[in-house]
C-alpha cells in the first residue's frame, strides 16, 4: 500500500558552480495523481527528475518517494519508480521484446509475471507484430513506444515520463496517451514533463510550471486558466514564462 | 549480489558480440583470419618441411672452460630450424648479415664460460652469478626471423645450462630449465601462437571503450543506474562477459592454430591454466577500456585513444614484438609481455603449471589486471559516467 503522498519535494535546491538550476522547490504530489511538470528549455525540469530518480544529489533540501528518502533509501525508491527518458535509451542490437525483458530482469520480477506484463505492454503499445525485430530496425515512433514499455515492465507505483510523445505522429501520440490514462486508472502516480500544453491540459490533474529553477504556478489546468484569465494552458504558460526563445547549449 | 541480474547483463553483452558486425569482426573473425594467414605462411601446412634460418656464430669465449660455449653451439646446430655458420672474422659476419646471407648473428661473449661456471657452482644463489649477455643481430628486413630466432636461442641456452640444474628458477640467461621442447619439432608459426593469443585479447580494450561510450551517449548507463542494479553488479557482468569472450576468442584461435599445424607441448592442466591466464588478462583490458571511455568524449575518439593501450601491448608483448634490447627492456612494463611469456612456457616449453616462472608471470598479470580494473572503475564512475 503506497502512502497518500507519493512524492514530497521539500525546499529542494540544486546549484552547478555559480548557476542555480533549482531554487527552493516545494511540491507535494498525491498518490494516484497525474502531475505535469512544465517549463521552458533549461527551466530545471530534467534536474528535478534526475534528483527524484536518485541520479543527482540535491545541494540542499530533500525528496521523499512513498515515504522513502531518495538520498538514503535510493535502492527502495528505485524499485518503486519507472522512468521513461526523453530520448529512447535502448540496446539497438536487441529486439524490442529483449530490451523490455532485460530491464524487467533488472527489477527481479518473477518470470511468469514478467512475461504477462511484457505481452500486455507490447499489445498496448501496438508492437505485437514487431516485438521480435531488432530495435535498430524500428522507426523513431516505435522506439519511443518500446522506450515507454521498458519504463513500465516492472509495474512501478510511480512513473516519470519525460516528454514521452515528443516527435510522435498523432496516431502514436494517442496510443501513448491511452497507455498513460490506463496507468492513471490503475492508481499509478505519474509525473509527466511535456512541451505540448494540449497534452498537459488533456491528461494532467495538476501542473507545476517552473522557470529559472523556481515554481511559478501550481494548480489544475482549469484553475490556472481561470486564475490567469486565459483560454488555454499554453497562454498561461506564455504569460508566466514570457515569449523569449530559450535554447539549451549542448 | 543479485546473480540473475548479472546473468541478464552478461547475456546482453554476448548477444552484442554476435549481432554487431564490427565487434564480431574485431574480436572473433580478425584473430582467426590472422592465425590462419600466419599458420599457412609459417606453419607446417601442406607438408612437414620446417622453415629454416641461417644464424652466424662468433665464438669469442676466452674462458678457461670452453666446453660451455661448445655445448651451446652444438645445441644450436642440433636444431633443424637454425643452420649455424661459424665465423672468426666479425666484419665478414656482419657483411654476410647485411647481404642477407644469414638472418641473424650472435657473438658468444668472452666470459661466457665463466658465467656458466658461476651458475653451475651456485645454481640457487643468483648473487654469486656472473651475468653476461650475448649480442644478437637480426636481419631487420625479416620480421619473422626476429620473432622466431630469439626463442630458439634462449632454448639452446637453456638446454646448455639446464642439463645439470633442472630445478633452477632463473639463470644468468633467464631461461627456466624444465621440460624444454626440441626445436626440431617447431615451426616459426609455433613460436608466434602464444603471442597471437595475447594479441587477440588486447583488442578488448577497444570494444569495451566503444561499448561504454556508446551506452553513455545513448543514455543506457543512466537508465541502468535508475534500476536497482548496483555498480558492482554491473561491473561484474562486464567482467564476466569479457572474460568469457576472451576465452572463446582464444579457443577459436587455438582451434585454427591446431588445424594449421600447431601442437602445444602441454597437458590438460597447462591448457586450462593458459586459458585462465587469458581470462585474467581480459580483465586488464576491461580496465584499460574503462580508462579510455573515461577520457573519450565519443565512440570515435574512444577508438583512437584505445590504441594508446593497444599499440604498446602489441609491439612490446605479442608475436609482433621487436627484438632489440631496448624494446625488450620496455616490454617488462606491459602486461601482454607476461601473458605471452607464460603461454610460451606452458604451451611450447612444456613448463608445469607449478613452474615458478609461470607463477611469477601470472602474479604480474593478476597485479596489472587488478590495478587496471580498479583504476578504470574508479575513474569511470567519478569522471566518465556523466
Amino acid at each position: 500500500m503506497i502512502a497518500k503522498k507519493a512524492v514530497v519535494i521539500d525546499h529542494l535546491t540544486k546549484t552547478f558552480d555559480d548557476a542555480t538550476a533549482l531554487a527552493d522547490l516545494n511540491v507535494e504530489i498525491k498518490a494516484g495523481e497525474l502531475f505535469g511538470l512544465l517549463g521552458p528549455n533549461g527551466a530545471g525540469k530534467t534536474t528535478t527528475i534526475n534528483i527524484l530518480c536518485g541520479l543527482q544529489e540535491p545541494t540542499s533540501g530533500s525528496v521523499r518517494i512513498c515515504g522513502f528518502d531518495v538520498g538514503n533509501g535510493t535502492r527502495k525508491v528505485k524499485e518503486l519508480i519507472g522512468v521513461c527518458p526523453q530520448e529512447p535509451a535502448l540496446y539497438s542490437y536487441l529486439t524490442g521484446r529483449e530490451n523490455v525483458e532485460l530491464f524487467g530482469s533488472l527489477y527481479s520480477v518473477p518470470k511468469d509475471r514478467m512475461r504477462k506484463n511484457i505481452d500486455a505492454l507490447i499489445e498496448k503499445i501496438g508492437l505485437t507484430e514487431d516485438a521480435n525485430r531488432r530495435v535498430s530496425k524500428y522507426s523513431g515512433g516505435m522506439q519511443r513506444r518500446i522506450n515507454l514499455a521498458v519504463a513500465l515492465v516492472h509495474d512501478p507505483d510511480i512513473v516519470f515520463l519525460d516528454e514521452p510523445t515528443a516527435a510522435m505522429d498523432p496516431q502514436s501520440r494517442h496510443a501513448v496517451w491511452d497507455v498513460i490514462r490506463d496507468l492513471n486508472r490503475q492508481g499509478k502516480t505519474i509525473i509527466l514533463t511535456t512541451h505540448y500544453m494540449e497534452e498537459a491540459e488533456q491528461l494532467c490533474d495538476r501542473v507545476g510550471i517552473i522557470d529559472h529553477g523556481e515554481l511559478v504556478a501550481l494548480d489544475s489546468p482549469a484553475q490556472l486558466k481561470a486564475q490567469y484569465c486565459e483560454e488555454t494552458l499554453e497562454d498561461v504558460f506564455i504569460q508566466l514564462t514570457g515569449k523569449r526563445i530559450r535554447e539549451e547549449p549542448k | 549480489m543479485n546473480f540473475p541480474r548479472v546473468s541478464s547483463l552478461t547475456k546482453k553483452e554476448q548477444k552484442k558480440l554476435l549481432r554487431e558486425p564490427a565487434a564480431l569482426f574485431l574480436i572473433i573473425l580478425f584473430p582467426i583470419a590472422l592465425t590462419l594467414a600466419f599458420g599457412v605462411s609459417f606453419g607446417a601446412v601442406g607438408g612437414t618441411s620446417a622453415t629454416t634460418y641461417q644464424v652466424g656464430v662468433i665464438n669469442a669465449d676466452v674462458s678457461p672452460n670452453h666446453s660451455w660455449s661448445q655445448h651451446f653451439v652444438a645445441n644450436l646446430a642440433a636444431s633443424q630450424i637454425l643452420k649455424v655458420t661459424m665465423y672468426t672474422d666479425e666484419a665478414a659476419a656482419h657483411a654476410d648479415l647485411a647481404q642477407g646471407k644469414i638472418q641473424a648473428l650472435i657473438v658468444i661473449p668472452a666470459n661466457f664460460g665463466i658465467s656458466c661456471d658461476s651458475f653451475a657452482a651456485a645454481p640457487s644463489d643468483a648473487t654469486r652469478w656472473i651475468a653476461t649477455s650475448i649480442p644478437l643481430y637480426c636481419d631487420s628486413g625479416s620480421m619473422f626471423a626476429t620473432q622466431a630466432i630469439p626463442p630458439l636461442l634462449e632454448q639452446a641456452l637453456a638446454t646448455t645450462l639446464s642439463g645439470a640444474h633442472t630445478a633452477a628458477v632463473a639463470l644468468p640467461v633467464q631461461i627456466e630449465s624444465p621440460s624444454l621442447v626440441q626445436a626440431t619439432e617447431r615451426s616459426a608459426f609455433d613460436y608466434m601462437v602464444p603471442g597471437i593469443f595475447a594479441y587477440a585479447v588486447i583488442f578488448l580494450t577497444m570494444t569495451v571503450a566503444q561499448s561504454f561510450t556508446v551506452d553513455r551517449e545513448k543514455g543506457l548507463l543512466r537508465r541502468i543506474g535508475i534500476t536497482p542494479t548496483t555498480p558492482t553488479e554491473f561491473m561484474t557482468s562486464q567482467s564476466v562477459a569479457n572474460m568469457g569472450i576472451a576465452v572463446v576468442q582464444v579457443a577459436l584461435v587455438f582451434a585454427v592454430a591446431f588445424a594449421v599445424g600447431f601442437r602445444p607441448n602441454a597437458a590438460v592442466p597447462g591448457l586450462v591454466l593458459a586459458f585462465g591466464i587469458v581470462a585474467i588478462f581480459a580483465l586488464c583490458n576491461v580496465g584499460f577500456g574503462l580508462i579510455t571511455a573515461t577520457v573519450a568524449k565519443s565512440p570515435g575518439s574512444a577508438t583512437g585513444i584505445a590504441f594508446l593501450f593497444i599499440l604498446p601491448q602489441m609491439f612490446l608483448g605479442t608475436f609482433v614484438a621487436a627484438a632489440s634490447s631496448g624494446v625488450q627492456a620496455a616490454a617488462k612494463f606491459v602486461p601482454s609481455y607476461y601473458v605471452t611469456d607464460a603461454l610460451t612456457s606452458l604451451l611450447l616449453r612444456g613448463a608445469p603449471v607449478t613452474s615458478p616462472l609461470v607463477l611469477k608471470d601470472i602474479a604480474v598479470v593478476v597485479g596489472f589486471s587488478f590495478v587496471a580494473l580498479v583504476v578504470g572503475v574508479v575513474l569511470f564512475r567519478r569522471y566518465g559516467n556523466a
